[in-house]
């Protein structure tokens, strides 16, 4: 693709060994090296995956020294994963009384799903003021007038958070259909509602009963024997 | 007066110096992207609106495959002196009584992708080029209360470097069950911080959303 240049002399010239300056057209190496640019860039930015921090509370190794937490029932919201992709949700917590009776008093469920409408209405109607709050201060920081740092912007939510103490604690408990996708899901509602207190529990073989009895599988034996 | 004759030449822009800070770019590209290693399964993680960016170094990935089996990958640190990963399969040899030769433990330091090979067949799988006999031997790692291999793994990752980091890379269709034992495996090494990793999606609620 060289295009070598040669400037016309005069007619009628001797014929001499003309001076040829060859030249390079480098224009469709740019071409291509501009396109090797833009598709390194636009991989290097794209493919890094991003993570989701869960921190679960450290097991209680010995129950006679270490007691388990204690958490106010009125706060508390259970979200089960169900098979199918489908959440139920029940608040407060059961009573030993009541799952240990003949037959078991068992609350109902309410039935809900991984939509806009669905899960994500429930948990912002339990955290309605934290989350309001939390969504202030990000339109401040975001239309410029609180001038912050994206560090501290983060910071100042996660002390939203820790300060709060109106909103739900909502407790996690996976049946043993439920798949991956659901879980982080259920974790990224947490923090799309800004929701401060959260955490992953073992599901409850009542819990288990309870989301069969709603979604209609048979009971298997294995989950009431623990 | 005489007119002025401009001389009559194609305009040429000198492209060298164009052509020399892009091949400068482009150098640069290409040796900080990182490639992607082939993982021995195909996950499709779920998405998140966390923009935390994974970490480069001191961690330890577990690949959660839809079918259930499990494999481990962990970095040689973030200084390659460190040599990490060959001193933590020395350490799962001396525990399994199996000794690793020098070019064996060479080979699994410059391995890259996630590995899923039971100790037993570890040193048969390090021996063998032809990747996809190596895929063949990748049962995932037995995770028992028979056979732990998983916790030995990860014990040994964390005696050798401490400030190792827990990652999860599940797919999104993996049983719940799988990611639970895991878990459970985890919290018995009192390790209570994972990072799951997402890929991110956009989602955003605006403010008469929460209004209403």
């Amino acid at each position: 693709m060289a295009e070598v240049i040669v400037e016309e002399k005069g007619k009628g010239g001797k014929k001499r060994a003309k001076k040829v300056v060859p030249r390079l057209d480098m224009t469709p190496m740019v071409d291509l090296m501009c396109l090797l640019i833009t598709f390194f860039m636009l991989v290097g930015a794209l493919s890094k995956s991003k993570v989701m921090d869960i921190i679960l509370p450290e097991r209680i190794k010995d129950p006679t020294k270490q007691e388990a937490p204690r958490i106010s029932a009125s706060r508390t919201l259970n979200i089960l994963l169900g098979p199918d992709n489908k959440i139920y949700t029940y608040p407060g917590a059961v009573k030993p009384e009541e799952y240990s009776a003949v037959p078991p008093v068992l609350p109902p469920l309410a039935e809900t799903d991984f939509s806009a409408e669905g899960i994500r209405k429930v948990l912002l109607e339990r955290n309605r003021t934290l989350a309001r709050r939390i969504a202030e201060f990000n339109q401040q920081v975001l239309s410029g007038k609180m001038p912050l740092s994206q560090d501290s912007a983060r910071n100042y939510v996660s002390r939203m958070k820790t300060d709060d103490d109106t909103g739900p604690i909502v407790l996690i408990k996976a049946y043993k259909d439920a798949n991956y996708g659901n879980f982080v899901d259920v974790l990224d509602e947490m923090n799309i509602c800004g929701i401060a207190r959260y955490t992953f529990v073992k599901i409850a073989w009542y819990e288990e009963k309870m989301v069969e009895a709603a979604a209609g599988i048979a009971s298997t034996t294995t989950a009431s024997t623990n | 007066m005489p007119k002025i004759k401009l001389p009559h030449r194609s305009p040429h822009i000198d492209m060298t110096p164009m052509v020399d800070t892009f091949a400068v770019v482009l150098t640069f590209l290409l040796l900080t992207t990182t490639m992607r290693q082939p993982e021995p399964a195909n996950v499709d993680t779920p998405f998140s609106i966390s923009e935390i960016k994974t970490p480069d170094f001191n961690t330890m990935t577990f690949l959660l495959a839809p079918d259930g089996k499990v494999f481990m990958n962990f970095d040689n640190g973030p200084d390659t002196i460190l040599k990490y990963r060959p001193k933590i399969l020395a350490e799962m040899g001396k525990r399994y009584g199996i000794e690793f030769t020098e070019t064996e433990l060479r080979n699994f330091e410059m391995q890259k992708s996630s590995m899923g090979v039971p100790i037993m067949k570890m040193k048969e799988w390090l021996s063998i080029d032809d990747n996809n006999l190596k895929k063949t031997l990748q049962t995932g790692i037995p995770m028992d209360s028979t056979d732990n291999q998983l916790a030995n793994w990860i014990l040994y990752a964390r005696q050798v470097n401490p400030s190792i980091q827990a990652c999860i890379k599940g797919d999104t269709k993996t049983q719940f069950l799988v990611v639970e034992k895991l878990l459970d495996i985890l919290q018995e090494k009192n390790v209570n911080r994972f990072s799951l990793i997402t890929s991110l999606e956009a989602a955003k609620i605006n403010l008469e959303e929460i209004q209403q």
